[in-house]
């Protein structure tokens, strides 16, 4: 299985300025001080290995879009965020013309989650089979909303493809071409629901928008088992620890912190830190990676937790 | 986690020892009540001496930052000194060196809560 972020930023897309490009670009050249690069190879390989990625890379700006690789002729993505455009043309491009089959697993409808779907370039093709699952029973009229008058030029009934709803059952595993999926509510403002998936003797989970309450034990105990021995664990890491149960308590976001303690807990293997803060510059989202990692040091116990900060454009083999 | 007491003039000074987690918090939390009211009836600052503990979880911070907000709202006031480097670090990780006071020695933390507090220390 591999898993392709398309879109991994929190509640809203983001964009590197003009005045961010140009301070980058300067901080390159000093960093590049008395050496020369013989060729675009040299130069491309000092960016890649010397420069700190939050200079050199970006954590990126797409909203939540997540894609999961399965071998499968179907593709499977999580949220269809501002990261889905770019989502759709890579499956337009892999496609050749052939129409695609893709399953789309929602975790809620709140805009961040929905934004990108009327940009989704498959979705205008015909032929195409577009398949739609989720927990929540306005996931179609949500979708809907989004395209009618006045907000959207093109309505929903409008679309070339063919779009089918299909109700999950928080707690009940289900087959999709091959993959299973078994979804768990969380706590967030009109409720989200993480996925549990499973093909190949993988797993992953894709669990954002979730606030998790520390003095409930039983609660604190569900996600450990719904993140059981996971070999990957997508997580909504937004805000810091004391942010998260402070001055944000009840805005439906967690932190690097209860990411780490949750994984630990569950023997996950590789956490990804996700639905970054819009606020947070590239440095920002590198220091809570380093805390996330430095944490993760300080308390290991026989197993060693991966941790990775998501970027769109990140791939993970497993 | 038995909460055993030092006093100094205008401190009540508690030192937690071992692990504050998931496990022991809502312990340590009915442990520190009765320290929490005896402080805001007495008008006390409550200095908690950390150089005993090894470890705290996320659970264990929200411990603390609720007991800091209750006292702060009875006119009375939490601060922790004396981390071990472990636990240090787990407050700059977690940010919480953000949200409490945070003293790296019992003298400091005693002389922000009062002269006479440090000087009762002093005194030994």
């Amino acid at each position: 299985m591999r898993v392709r972020f398309w879109g991994t930023r929190g509640s809203i897309p983001v964009a590197l300025t003009a005045a961010d490009v140009r301070d980058r670009l300067a901080q390159a050249l000093l960093a590049a001080s008395g050496r020369s690069f013989a060729s675009f190879g040299e130069a491309y390989a000092f960016a890649e290995r010397e420069l700190p990625f939050s200079l050199s890379h970006t954590y990126g700006g797409h909203s939540s879009c997540v894609e999961l690789e399965t071998g499968h002729d179907e593709y499977f993505v999580c949220d269809m965020g501002s990261g889905a455009r770019a989502f759709g043309a890579h499956v337009l491009a892999r496609q050749g013309g052939r129409p695609a089959t893709i399953n789309v697993f929602m975790s809620h409808v709140h805009w961040d989650h929905i934004m990108g779907f009327p940009f989704f370039g498959p979705a205008y093709v015909p032929g195409t089979r577009i398949r739609i699952y989720g927990c929540h029973e306005i996931l179609e009229q949500a979708l809907r909303l989004q395209q009618a008058p006045p907000c959207f030029p093109v309505a929903f009934d409008q679309l070339g493809a063919s779009i089918e709803f299909v109700k999950l059952v928080p707690g009940q595993t289900r087959e999709v071409s091959g993959l299973s999926v078994t979804p768990q509510l969380q706590r967030h403002s009109g409720d989200s629901y993480g996925f549990r998936f499973a093909a190949q003797g993988k797993s992953v989970v894709y669990s954002t928008d979730s606030e998790h309450k520390l003095e409930e034990r039983s609660e604190t105990e569900r996600f450990v088992a719904f993140f059981r021995d996971a070999d990957l664990v997508i997580f909504d890491a937004m805000y810091s620890l004391a942010d998260a149960i402070s001055v944000k308590a009840d805005w439906g976001h967690s932190s690097n912190v209860i990411g780490v303690e949750l994984c630990q807990m569950a023997r996950a293997r590789h956490l990804v830190l996700f639905h970054h803060e819009p606020a947070n510059n590239d440095r920002a989202i590198e220091g809570l990676l380093k805390d996330a990692r430095r944490l993760e040091e300080l308390t290991r116990g026989a197993q060693p937790l991966q941790i990775s900060a998501a970027h769109d454009g990140l791939e993970i083999g497993l | 986690m038995p909460l055993s007491h030092l006093s100094y003039d205008t401190a009540r000074v508690l030192a937690p020892r071992g692990r504050l987690d998931h496990d022991n918090c809502e312990g340590f939390q009915a442990d520190l009540a009765p320290h929490l009211q005896a402080c805001e009836r007495d008008g006390l600052a409550l200095v908690l001496d950390l150089s005993g503990l090894d470890y705290v979880s996320s659970a264990g911070l929200r411990c603390l930052m609720i007991a800091a907000k209750q006292a702060s709202a009875h006119n009375s006031r939490i601060v922790v000194a004396s981390m071990q480097p472990v636990v240090s670090e787990i407050f700059q990780i977690s940010r919480f060196n953000l949200v409490l006071e945070v003293f790296a020695t019992m003298r400091d933390a005693l002389a922000s809560v009062s002269p006479q507090a440090a000087a009762a220390f002093d005194r030994g």
